[in-house]
């Protein structure tokens, strides 16, 4: 079955539940297979069945209380791109451990989630993350330069603190 | 602040999404000024650490059969009366006794379909679906010499709406074999060929494919070969480009 492997753990991150990102993955191949019809040949098919799946998401229990959750976010088509870290601080990402990046991205909202890890994780360039989450490339850039922000602050405090210690995690936040 | 108009393009140049021009530009800027270069070795290793940080959840192995399962084929339920049910749930009890390996068979049967859909749907979603591309069968067969180790014929195709698009080598059950790609009125319909007894799972001669594929699909034994033709296609255009291949073939 191809992407099974991603698709299960871009799942994972989305519900953060087992039984659900199972449920999840289960239920878009089910559609995939049903809606090959669909499928433009020549398209991309990788940004097709993560749409799938993200789309399946959305509308599921814990996709919809989610979205209830909407933040007020002003900057989403703004042309911001700067992103202020402070060198000398950065360094000390060599320094974390992976538990620690992993709480922290788990508390991040899951629309900063989901686009760290289609960049990062999915190495997909912003085309295919544009085509996966349905916005314009300018929407792809800003949120991820907010989105890279936003950990950066969120794992500011722990790494003054030398904090190695895994962090609980929190809620899922409005996408 | 000099850099700072550097640094906002940073993470786009490290996510490979600058214009060439741009590119060379922050390159060299990087190279000559010593506080943009640790911030990018730094930028850097945060993509990294996220890179392995998000790698975190794999599937189990039981998952993984119960979605290949799910999307699986399963026996056709038309039976609607209570009364049917009954019998044909005696009857099957009874030949279940006795015929476990038949079981066995329709399961592995169920499960070759299901891969064949996987190649097909996999093989178009490729920016290069073909290795030979070629409308021509004088060019396309004789590539599959030396590359799969049986011959077969392909079907002259004047008179007909299909055309040929090409071919590549595909792989079933570790089984070697050829994959053709047909269009038909823009739909792609895929034939494979395999060597019958390379196969693990044993088809009947006229194995019915599943009808719950969303594919038309057909399958059929001839001189020791096994033909898949499968597609989105109308289940008229399947069987007509079934019928060619038998034709031909014989």
């Amino acid at each position: 079955m191809p992407l099974f492997d991603q698709l299960y753990n871009f799942a994972h991150w989305l519900t953060r539940n087992r039984e659900e990102a199972e449920d999840l993955v289960q239920e878009t191949y089910v559609k995939a297979l049903k809606g090959f019809g669909s499928f433009h040949l020549g398209t991309n098919f990788r940004a097709w069945m993560y749409r799938i799946l993200r789309n399946t998401f959305l509308t599921s229990r814990t996709g919809l209380k989610v979205t209830m959750t909407v933040p007020i976010d002003p900057e989403e088509d703004g042309a911001d791109l700067a992103v202020e870290r402070d060198t000398p601080e950065t360094y000390l990402f060599e320094q974390l451990n992976r538990e620690l990046l992993q709480g922290a991205m788990d508390e991040l909202p899951v629309h900063f989630r989901e686009i760290l890890l289609l960049c990062e994780v999915e190495e997909m360039s912003y085309q295919e993350i544009a085509e996966t989450l349905s916005v314009p490339i300018g929407t792809v850039m800003s949120r991820l330069s907010r989105a890279r922000k936003t950990l950066s602050e969120r794992l500011r405090p722990q790494m003054q603190r030398g904090a190695v210690t895994s962090i609980t995690k929190g809620t899922n936040y409005g996408l | 602040m000099v850099c700072e108009s550097w640094r906002t393009q940073l993470d786009t140049y490290l996510d490979g999404e600058l214009p060439e021009e741009e590119i060379r530009s922050v390159d060299r800027h990087v190279r000559s000024c010593q506080s943009c270069s640790a911030d990018t070795v730094a930028r850097l290793q945060m993509k990294r650490t996220i890179q392995l940080a998000g790698r975190r959840f794999t599937p189990s192995a039981q998952f993984r059969k119960r979605v290949q399962l799910s999307i699986a084929p399963k026996p056709q339920r038309n039976l609607g009366r209570v009364w049917m049910f009954a019998a044909a749930a005696a009857f099957i009890l009874v030949i279940a006794a006795l015929t476990s390996t038949y079981v066995e068979t329709r399961r592995d049967g169920g499960q070759v379909f299901s891969e064949i859909a996987d190649l097909h749907v996999a093989t178009l979603a490729s920016s290069s679906p073909v290795d030979v591309i070629s409308t021509d069968r004088h060019t396309v067969k004789p590539w599959f010499q030396g590359k799969i180790p049986f011959a077969f014929n392909l079907p002259e195709l004047q008179n007909s709406d299909f055309s040929l698009l090409g071919g590549r080598m595909t792989y079933l059950e570790q089984t070697p074999g050829a994959h053709l790609i047909y269009d038909v009125r823009k739909h792609h319909i895929s034939v494979f060929v395999f060597q019958e007894r390379s196969l693990a799972a044993r088809l009947d001669e006229n194995s019915l494919p599943p009808r719950n594929l969303s594919f038309n699909m057909a399958t059929w034994s001839q001189d020791g070969l096994r033909y898949f033709v499968i597609g989105d296609a109308s289940a008229a255009d399947v069987d007509s480009l079934a019928k060619l291949f038998k034709a031909t073939s014989s």
